[in-house]
C-alpha cells in the first residue's frame, strides 16, 4: 500500500463515539472511497421479551403490555392484538369502536409520518422542514391527550372495543384541527416535492426495486413507494375503512423522493379519513364486554404507520396466552437496506437508511467502517454532517 | 375468488395438507409434515402469489410447533402452514431458498429463542439476543427458568 493509498483509508473519524462502544451498531455499513460496499444489520437492542412477558399476563393487561413495544405507533400493537383476540372469537365490535379506532388510528399516521418527514429534514439539512413537521404534528398530539388523557401510550383499544370514548363536545375540535392541518401539509408538499435541491438529494438516490421490495416481502410505504400494492386497509378491511371512501397511495420509482411522496400524500388520505369517521360516527356502546377466551388461536392484523403490524394468539381456555407472537413492520423493511444502500454515495447513507423508517433510537447507532482496514472512519453524527453538507454544496450551484 | 382460492390448493396439493381448517373466511389452516413444508410453501408463496407475513414457533410440551403465516392480499386472506417438529430432532428446512430474504430474520429468531434448527438457512447466527447469552437457553420453551 503505497502513501497514497494510506491517506485515503486513513479517514480521521469526525464527532465522538458513544461511551459504551462494546455492542454491534445497528447499521454497520462498509466502505471502500465513498461508495458503501456492504451492510450489516443489528438488532436486538431493545429486545425486552415482551412475547414471553404476555403469557404472564392477562388478555386486558396484555393490551397495555403490546403498547410498550414502540412511543410513535404504540396504538397499532393494541389494536392487533386486540383484533387478534376477537378473531379467536369470532365476535364484532361495536360500530362506535371501529369509528373511534380508525380516528386514533388515523392519528397515529399522521404524527408518526410528521415525525418522520422532520428527521428526513434533519438529515437533509432543511432545518425549517424539521421543526415545522414537528410544530404541526403537536396539535394532533394535544388531541391525543385531550381524548385519551396521553400524548404516546394512549390505552384505548382493548379485546373487544376500545376503552375511552370520545366526548360529543370533542369531536369539532378534532376537526378543526384536521382542518388547519391541511395547509401545512400543502406547504409541506410544495416545500419538499417541489424543490430542486431535494430532487437532486431524493430522486434516484436508494431505489428499491419492485423485485427486492417482493424478496425481502417489504410493507408500508417502503413497499408501496417501490409500486407494490398492498395496504391492509384496503386488503382486509378492519375498523371502519371500508365504511369510509380514501385510497391507497402507490408510487413506482422506489427512491427516496417516492418514498417521501408516499409518506406526504398518506397524510391527506388520513385527514379525510378521520374527517369522513368524524361525520358518519354513530351513538352506542364502545365496548363488546368480552368475558373470557376459550381454547383456540386468532390472528389479528392492522396497517401501522410503517406497515402491517401483525399478531397472533394461541389460547388454552386460561386466562393469559398459551403464546403470543408479535410481528412489527419495520421486521420487514428494515432488512431492505441493503437493497437499497449498497452501491450508494456514503453521504447519502442517512437518507436511505431514515427512509426505511426504521426506530429512530435505533438508528443512532450507525456506524461506517472501511473495508478494506476494517476501523470506524465515520461516527453517526459524522454521517448526518456529511449529508447535510451535501445539500448545502447542491444548493450553491442552484 | 374464495373457494377458487381452496380449490386451486386442494388441486395441487392433495393428500399433502393432512388437514384443513377453514376457522373464518379470511383464517385457514392447513396442517403438513415437515417434510413437505418446502412444497407447500412454495405454491403458496410462488405459484399462488402471496405474501409470506411472518412466522410463529411455539413449545406445545411434547413437540414443537410451527406456522407460517402467508397473505394473500387480494382477498385478504391468510393460509397458514402448520407443521409439528419433534423434541428430539427440533429440525426443519429453511424456507429461504424457497421463498426468499423475507424468512431469514424470523427464522433467526425461531432458532435462538425456541432452538429449533433450519437447515439450508444462509446465516443461523443471533439476531435479537446479546452475544454473551448463555447457548442452550432457550428463552420460549416451556421449561425456560429465568436465573
Amino acid at each position: 500500500m503505497n502513501d497514497k493509498e494510506k491517506l485515503r483509508k486513513t479517514i480521521i473519524p469526525i464527532g465522538p463515539f458513544h461511551p459504551l462502544q462494546e455492542e454491534p451498531e445497528f447499521f454497520k455499513l462498509y466502505v471502500e472511497g465513498e461508495t458503501v460496499v456492504d451492510i450489516d444489520i443489528n438488532i436486538g437492542y431493545n429486545h425486552r421479551g415482551i412475547e414471553k412477558l404476555s403469557e404472564a399476563k392477562s388478555y386486558d393487561q396484555a393490551a397495555f403490555l403490546v403498547e410498550r413495544i414502540c412511543g410513535i405507533c404504540s396504538n397499532a400493537h393494541p389494536l392487533a392484538f386486540s383484533q387478534a383476540v376477537e378473531d379467536l372469537l369470532g365476535v364484532e365490535v361495536p360500530e362506535r369502536a371501529l369509528y373511534i379506532r380508525t380516528i386514533i388510528a388515523e392519528l397515529e399516521r399522521i404524527h408518526s409520518h410528521l415525525l418522520w418527514l422532520g428527521l428526513a429534514g434533519h438529515f437533509l439539512g432543511y432545518n425549517t422542514v424539521f421543526m415545522w413537521a414537528w410544530k404541526y404534528r403537536e396539535p394532533v398530539l394535544d388531541i391525543f391527550e385531550m381524548v385519551t388523557g396521553n400524548r404516546n401510550h394512549y390505552g384505548m383499544n382493548k379485546p373487544g372495543g376500545v376503552r375511552k370514548d370520545i366526548a360529543e363536545e370533542d369531536i369539532p375540535k378534532i376537526s378543526k384541527m384536521i382542518a388547519e392541518l391541511i395547509p401545512a401539509v400543502d406547504m409541506f408538499k410544495g416545500a419538499v416535492l417541489d424543490d430542486p435541491v431535494l430532487h437532486a438529494r431524493l430522486k434516484g438516490v436508494g431505489v428499491l426495486k419492485k423485485e427486492d421490495a417482493v424478496e425481502y416481502a417489504a410493507l408500508g410505504p417502503v413497499a408501496r413507494a417501490s409500486g407494490v400494492n398492498i395496504d391492509v386497509r384496503k386488503d382486509e378491511p378492519y375498523a371502519a375503512y371500508n365504511l369510509v371512501d380514501w385510497k391507497v397511495i402507490i408510487e413506482n420509482d422506489g427512491d427516496c423522493f417516492a418514498k417521501t411522496k408516499v409518506r406526504i400524500l398518506e397524510l391527506y388520505e388520513s385527514i379525510e379519513i378521520i374527517r369522513q369517521c368524524l361525520k358518519k360516527i354513530p351513538k352506542g356502546p364502545i365496548d363488546a364486554r368480552l368475558k373470557e377466551v376459550p381454547p383456540g388461536e386468532g390472528i389479528g392484523r392492522i396497517e401501522a404507520p410503517r406497515g402491517e403490524c401483525i399478531h397472533y394468539i394461541r389460547s388454552d381456555g386460561s386466562n393469559s396466552p398459551v403464546r403470543h407472537k408479535i410481528r412489527a413492520p419495520s421486521f420487514m423493511s428494515v432488512p431492505t437496506a441493503k437493497a437499497s444502500v449498497v452501491g450508494q454515495q456514503v453521504a447519502d447513507a442517512t437518507i436511505i437508511l431514515a427512509s426505511v423508517d426504521p426506530c429512530y433510537c435505533c438508528t443512532e447507532r450507525m456506524a461506517v467502517v472501511d473495508r478494506k482496514s476494517g476501523k470506524e472512519v465515520i461516527s453517526s453524527q459524522g454521517l448526518v454532517r456529511l449529508s447535510q453538507e451535501k445539500t448545502r454544496k447542491i444548493s450553491l450551484s442552484f | 375468488m374464495a373457494k377458487q382460492l381452496i380449490f386451486d390448493i386442494k388441486e395441487r396439493l392433495g393428500d399433502i395438507v393432512f388437514q384443513m381448517e377453514e376457522k373464518s373466511g379470511k383464517r385457514i389452516y392447513l396442517s403438513v409434515h415437515k417434510s413437505d413444508l418446502r412444497r407447500v410453501a412454495s405454491v403458496l408463496h410462488n405459484d399462488l402469489g402471496a405474501r409470506f407475513s411472518t412466522a410463529s414457533g411455539m413449545d406445545n410440551i411434547k413437540n414443537f410447533e410451527i406456522l407460517y403465516h402467508f397473505s394473500f392480499d387480494d382477498s385478504g386472506k391468510i393460509i397458514s402452514i402448520r407443521t409439528f417438529v419433534d423434541k428430539d430432532l427440533p429440525s426443519v428446512d429453511s424456507l429461504v431458498p424457497v421463498i426468499g430474504s423475507g424468512a431469514e430474520w424470523v427464522e433467526r429468531e425461531m432458532h435462538e429463542l425456541l432452538g429449533l434448527d433450519f437447515s439450508g438457512h444462509p446465516g443461523l447466527k443471533r439476531l435479537l439476543l446479546p452475544e454473551d447469552w448463555p447457548q442452550g437457553k432457550y428463552p420460549l420453551r416451556r421449561d425456560f427458568k429465568n436465573e
